[in-house]
């Protein structure tokens, strides 16, 4: 049999691929993106960081691309999966600033990612928006790193906000002033524990019981058990996705009884709420959005649309709002680095959240802190700077 | 008594997690490190067949169970069976099928990916307290327990009263000898091997009622099957519970009187400390 017809097709085929490429590449804004899809972090990047992504850029080619000097332009994005491992999200950036000749680099996924990242993002000049990177350190950060840029708040702000929520509660005689608080032993955690400790005893709160417990831990029974046997009448956790679904299912087992029951990060994640049903009414996460607001309604629509999931209550909306962020200043002044990331400093950004602007720290002033889950939406009940917070309910058992 | 049911309860999990590796490493020589995906993958398994079909994952279990013994006898015969025979040594084997499997690994979590997407999967089933002897737990989990009691106990009295069990057995203890008396090796190592797959997705579909689990979790377990097969003396399922229920046991203790911060280095003292005193595992037979 004569194969050479064949392989002729096919190289030419090839080479006509290829051609085609570089043709459709030199018109495109080649966009890197990269996060975990797989390891620890992979099923909140999952939820929060990918879709948003994909949302957002599909949006922008079916609307024909972005307006780079009068001319449309469409968007090429280049995806990575950095395994949640630091050392493979600096490859991974490395690798889109010098093979891949990327225009601009969306932020990595989660804080410790963001930080190993942060140097080489500064080095070749990109802008990054973090999202998820909650810390208090954004001023030294926007000092050393003047292109990176913080949107979901900080640490602070986030344990301070549970405070004021939970005193209000106490103020208003719904409730005593003892609180059980437990929080995974791992960065996050632990930083959110420490900056709430000296706020809760400030704010009068009588800490009954405290433990820290590893990430992965299997059993969590006798963290809830030692928290019930303190009686306590609220109950925080500083806890990771896993072990935010663990505790809330051994307190419903438990049958906890408290006034006000917090878990920290996947509490406004979809799947918890279709976990526990009506189970979580009153349970207070971290986070928040304003759910009735068209922006959102319209956003979590697309977003349910385009990529089959429904966004979280949270840290999801912020993460396109940095796209839209990113976008709006690509057409302002083009597709140079350093003139977006002069814009960014200067200008207010039109978003689903709201305006958004950043102030001399780099960092976003009106975010969402605290949630609550209420008739099966997560809803805002603390913020700092958003409109459309509600009044926060009390926790009435567990069925 | 709290501490030492929800000690043996989380024992029970435990049991679950590394009876399958138990079987694969005790007589099919394979150091399986896929050992989490393939429960990961029984979880999921439980998970669709749960939200889609509200199909209980007690009878969820009797489909993962074939389809997993399918599974893992076509990964032995495809990928591992080359690698026995080409050994010349337990001590290549084991380091063979270490890398071999290490990979397998990988390609477990980028199919589960690709399938199921990284999204935490979880749904509650019997999240409902009951109690024993005067405390409560979850029926969840009391019910796994009842379930790794069932399997262990099924495991043990077959591999110690039926021929072909003692014919595994005799494969784990000496394997160039049980040639010698006519057994087929080879089609019982992958008989074995394929066994433990099935085990430890049925595991996978027990511990998906009441862990969340994602693509990427498997190599927690594998880890944890690890010490506990080490821990309790390859190839003997009594070392296994044994190791299980004591790990349970302890985590429990050191949890509720001492600190949940310290379970991890509880942990991993007494496995250090046995493999001081006993490096041969609880119920290891020393080297001849």
């Amino acid at each position: 049999m004569n194969r050479r017809p064949f392989l002729k097709l096919v190289s030419a085929l090839t080479i006509a691929t290829a051609l085609a490429a570089t043709a459709a590449s030199a018109e495109t804004i080649r966009i890197g993106a990269v996060a975990p899809k797989t390891g620890p972090l992979a099923g909140g990047a999952t939820v929060t960081q990918w879709p948003s992504i994909q949302l957002w850029v599909n949006q922008v080619n079916a609307a024909g691309g972005l307006t780079v000097d009068g001319e449309k332009m469409m968007i090429e994005l280049i995806e990575y999966d950095d395994q949640t491992n630091p050392g493979e999200t600096i490859k991974a950036v490395q690798r889109l600033a010098t093979q891949d000749d990327a225009n601009f680099i969306i932020a990595p996924y989660g804080t410790g990612l963001n930080l190993a990242a942060a140097p080489l993002f500064d080095r070749y000049g990109y802008p990054q928006i973090a999202v998820s990177a909650i810390t208090d350190q954004q001023a030294d950060l926007a000092a050393k790193f003047s292109n990176m840029f913080f949107t979901l708040g900080t640490t602070t702000a986030l344990a301070a906000d549970v405070v004021k929520v939970l005193s209000g509660m106490r103020d208003a005689g719904q409730m005593g002033n003892k609180v059980a608080m437990v929080n995974v032993a791992d960065a996050f955690g632990i930083e959110l524990a420490t900056a709430a400790k000296p706020l809760f005893e400030e704010a009068g709160f009588d800490i009954v019981y405290e433990t820290s417990y590893p990430l992965g831990t299997q059993d969590l029974s006798p963290v809830i058990k030692g928290a019930a046997a303190a009686a306590p009448d609220a109950f925080v956790a500083w806890s990771y996705p896993p072990d935010t679904f663990g505790l809330t299912e051994q307190a419903m087992i438990e049958n906890l009884d408290v006034k006000a029951f917090y878990t920290a990060v996947a509490t406004p994640f979809p799947s918890y709420g279709t976990r526990f049903g009506a189970a979580a009414e009153g349970i207070l996460g971290a986070g928040g959005v304003n759910p009735a607001s068209p922006a959102f309604m319209e956003y979590a629509a697309a977003h349910e649309a385009v990529t089959g999931a429904k966004p979280d209550y949270w840290a999801s909306a912020t993460t396109y709002a940095s796209l839209e962020i990113l976008g709006q200043a690509i057409e302002a002044v083009g597709l140079d680095r350093a003139a977006v990331s002069a814009h960014l400093k200067e200008s207010t950004f039109e978003t689903i959240l709201g305006p958004i602007s950043f102030d001399e720290n780099n960092s976003n002033a009106a975010f969402w802190t605290v949630g609550q889950w209420q008739g099966g939406v997560f809803k805002g009940v603390a913020s700092r700077g958003r409109d459309g917070t509600v009044p926060v309910i009390l926790k009435d058992g567990w069925e | 008594m709290d501490i030492l049911v929800t000690g043996i309860l989380l024992g029970g999990t435990y049991a679950l997690i590394a009876m399958g590796l138990n079987l694969q490493y005790g007589v099919a020589r394979i150091m399986n490190l896929a050992n989490g995906e393939i429960l990961v993958a029984g979880g999921y398994f439980a998970f669709i067949a749960y939200t889609a079909t509200q199909l209980s994952p007690i009878l969820t279990i009797f489909l993962v169970a074939p389809l997993a013994f399918a599974l893992n006898s076509l990964i032995y015969r495809v990928m591992l069976q080359p690698l026995v025979n080409r050994a010349k040594s337990r001590g290549q084997l084991e380091s063979d099928s270490i890398l071999a499997t290490f990979g397998l690994s990988f390609i477990g979590v980028g199919l589960m990916l690709s399938f199921f997407g990284g999204d935490y999967f979880s749904y509650s089933f019997m999240a409902v307290p009951v109690e024993v002897l005067g405390n409560t737990y979850g029926a969840n989990r009391v019910l796994s327990f009842v379930m790794a009691v069932l399997i262990c106990g099924a495991l043990y009295l077959w591999l110690n009263r039926s021929r072909a069990g003692l014919s595994i057995r005799a494969i784990g203890t000496t394997p160039a000898s049980a040639r010698l008396v006519g057994i087929d090796v080879k089609a019982l190592s992958a008989f074995t091997f394929a066994l433990g797959g099935a085990v430890t997705a049925v595991g996978g579909a027990l511990i998906s009622t009441y862990l969340t689990l994602d693509a990427s979790t498997g190599v927690v377990f594998t880890l944890k099957a690890l010490i506990i097969v080490i821990m309790g003396g390859v190839g003997d399922v009594r070392g296994t519970i044994v190791a299980a229920l004591l790990l349970g046991i302890l985590e429990t203790l050191v949890a509720t009187l001492l600190d949940p911060g310290l379970t991890l280095a509880a942990a991993y003292v007494m496995f250090l400390g046995i493999l001081l005193f006993r490096p041969q595992g609880l119920f290891g037979k020393k080297p001849t």
